[in-house]
């Protein structure tokens, strides 16, 4: 039997060829690159429009969408069928297909929030780089950390003031021409599930909007989420060390992040709403409209997906979470599930697109059911299965993790 | 019009097209398919996909409308043993028996590759992996393939698969390697009822051509727009 059949159970009349072909791995790509546009999104609301409040979220969801961004192509590597071949696509580029220029935009916009994260953090990589130089019986460590950061200043070691404000004009046009990449790349990927004509539930040209929308909306709240995470977590260490300067910290930590959060949280709520209405009139625009497909399409909706569409996404991730952060006196406490259940409502609305769009048949009169492979049984079931989402899901923090021994964020000290 | 005859003008394919002496299409007379599934064995003999993998170059499916106007239909195991039961296969292992006396209307429907003249499949394709020849067949090169899936979900009649040994898309050629050389597919050879025809449709004293000039034929789901090139006498509307 084919490979696909491990996943799919069929219903009434399919045609023999159809399976679930784009499976868990290919939800986990628009849930990837939309949390990579949204945090970056959430970064140029400081750089470029000057949100103060956002200083410090903005300097970590820079990195934390760097560390995204190196994830994104990975769930297409692991779905390819021949994932040795994917550098054809840069070979041979087919420019009609939708996804043949994905290698151009990704590189394109890594190379900007690399360009931007360079330039926010060319003074503390030469802070560290003259500190090190004169500093003699350096430990192994030591001699690496001042390799990679004199490597990393790319011998540019001029931090006068004329220079660092000329480094703070870079990043604002590069948060300027980053933002409408960040819609593109997310935009594209909506692009791809919407141009594709044989399928009646992705054919729509609202797809591009939804899909930057509901990115945003996912960046903000995972960003937010880390980011109150690792507040925590310093409140926590400084609490141990239970000394004055530590306590005078944890006091200036607590007024700064209660501001950002309170700001993030508007922005959040602000593009929820864009996100939800744009789903709602698809919907709407769907049954009022009420062309050949719907008839499957309403039988998809209200009947075999109506957990995963009404209860799942609608309910818990969309409207759970809105009341919860609509609710006067907003608590660090109450935050935490809102943003995990806005981040699950996201991946519920890729999920319903993706696997939804793939539950019925070509024939309009037949149904396909996905069966998550949850042990694996090989190296495929592992690939597209709950083992290869979650680890898709986990590298970005790892990446992470060592993104920010070059690039310390969120360290309340550190100057603009 | 003066930018699509450019268009038609400069684009590579279109020129070879032009050029070429030869543009396969298919005749499908679905009041002479009996649902013996010869076809389907055939196909899959001659172009090497697992017999029992689940998926197939061509298929035929059954259509069954009662007195109410029900419409049934199916394929069972891609007909690939003909249709040797009444019952309907509603998968799950579920079957449906419809009374002979209920029946008004039934009929096989023997389904391939379109071979579309504008084919959604090669326009989805990030690598020119799949390409249109000058003769206007699809084919896919299984070397140059990276297995995204994109041309499965890019065709309306599903017709495309992974081949579940080169774990490659592949499809329906009409049996290109055979057409090329003036034989039959292997599916046309083994209809016993001439219910699957080939053609030329640029050669004016081709029969099949001749038939599809003057007699009513139709297409299956024009609506999508690829201009498919399987020409079907007695297409009902039932068929999905």
């Amino acid at each position: 039997m084919v490979l696909e059949s491990l996943w799919t159970v069929k219903e009434l009349f399919v045609y023999p060829n159809e399976y679930i072909y784009w499976a868990i791995q290919i939800v986990m790509y628009p849930f990837m690159t939309g949390l990579v546009a949204g945090a970056f999104v959430l970064s140029s609301l400081y750089h470029l429009f000057g949100i103060k409040p956002l200083k410090e979220i903005a300097r970590f969801a820079l990195v934390f969408s760097f560390a995204l961004l190196m994830v994104a192509p990975l769930p297409l590597l692991l779905h390819l069928a021949q994932p040795q071949r994917s550098l054809y696509v840069g070979l041979t580029p087919h420019f009609t297909s939708a996804i043949a220029a994905f290698g151009v935009v990704l590189f394109v916009y890594g190379s900007v929030v690399a360009a931007e994260i360079w330039f926010l953090f060319r003074k503390h990589l030469v802070k560290i780089s003259i500190e090190l130089k004169s500093k003699t019986n350096k430990s192994p460590a030591e001699k690496i950390k001042y390799v990679v950061h004199t490597i990393l200043t790319l011998g540019a070691m001029d931090v006068s003031d004329a220079s660092l404000k000329l480094d703070a004009k870079a990043i604002k046009v590069l948060a300027g021409v980053g933002v409408p990449i960040a819609c593109f790349l997310h935009g594209y990927a909506g692009f791809i599930f919407g141009s594709v004509k044989a399928n009646a539930l992705w054919m729509t040209p609202l797809m591009p909007v939804i899909f930057i929308m509901s990115a945003i909306v996912s960046g903000v709240a995972l960003c937010m989420l880390i980011y109150i995470i690792i507040m925590g977590m310093k409140k926590f260490v400084a609490s141990r060390k239970n000394d004055h300067a530590a306590l005078s910290t944890l006091k200036q930590m607590n007024s700064e992040e209660i501001s950002t959060v309170q700001t993030s949280v508007k922005y959040l709520i602000f593009f929820m709403i864009f996100s939800i209405s744009l789903e709602l009139l698809d919907l709407v625009f769907r049954g009022y409209t009420a062309v050949k497909s719907w008839d499957i399409l309403r039988n998809v909706i209200y009947g075999t997906d109506f957990i995963n569409i009404f209860l799942l996404q609608y309910l818990m991730g969309n409207l759970v979470p809105f009341i919860l952060l609509l609710l006067p006196g907003l608590k660090i406490r109450r935050l935490i599930p809102a943003l995990l259940l806005v981040l699950f409502g996201i991946f519920m609305m890729r999920w319903n697109v993706v696997i939804g769009g793939q539950s019925f048949s070509l024939t309009f009169s037949g149904y396909m059911d996905y069966q998550l492979p949850i042990i694996p049984r090989g190296l495929e079931t592992f690939k597209e299965g709950l083992g290869g989402a979650l680890l898709i899901a986990a590298l970005p923090f790892i990446f992470f993790w060592i993104l920010n021994k070059i690039f310390p964020v969120l360290q309340t000290k550190e100057p603009d | 019009m003066l930018f699509k005859g450019l268009d038609g003008i400069f684009r590579p394919p279109d020129v070879l097209a032009w050029t070429s002496p030869r543009r396969f299409v298919f005749l499908v007379d679905t009041y002479k398919c009996i649902g013996c599934g010869f076809c389907v064995k055939a196909c899959k003999l001659e172009n090497e996909i697992p017999f029992d993998a689940g998926v197939s170059r061509t298929w035929v499916e059954r259509y069954v409308v009662n007195g109410e106007g029900e419409v049934f239909a199916d394929t069972p195991k891609e007909a690939r043993y003909g249709f040797t039961t009444g019952r309907i296969d509603l998968g799950r292992g579920k079957f449906k028996d419809i009374p002979a006396e209920e029946i008004k209307k039934a009929y096989f429907v023997p389904k391939l590759c379109n071979q579309c003249e504008k084919p959604s499949c090669v326009q989805v394709c990030p690598v020119g992996a799949t390409y249109q020849n000058a003769d206007g067949v699809v084919l896919v090169d299984r070397k140059w393939c990276i297995g995204c899936g994109y041309c499965i979900m890019a065709c309306p009649y599903g017709m495309r698969f992974f081949h579940p040994v080169h774990r490659v898309a592949d499809k329906c050629n009409f049996c290109y390697h055979r057409i090329n050389q003036g034989l039959p597919p292997a599916c046309v050879q083994a209809c016993p009822t001439g219910a699957r025809l080939i053609g030329n449709i640029k050669d004016p004293g081709d029969p099949v051509e001749k038939i599809i000039r003057t007699q009513q034929v139709a297409v299956h789901k024009p609506e999508y727009g690829t201009n498919p090139q399987i020409y079907y006498i007695g297409l009902g509307e039932e068929v999905r």
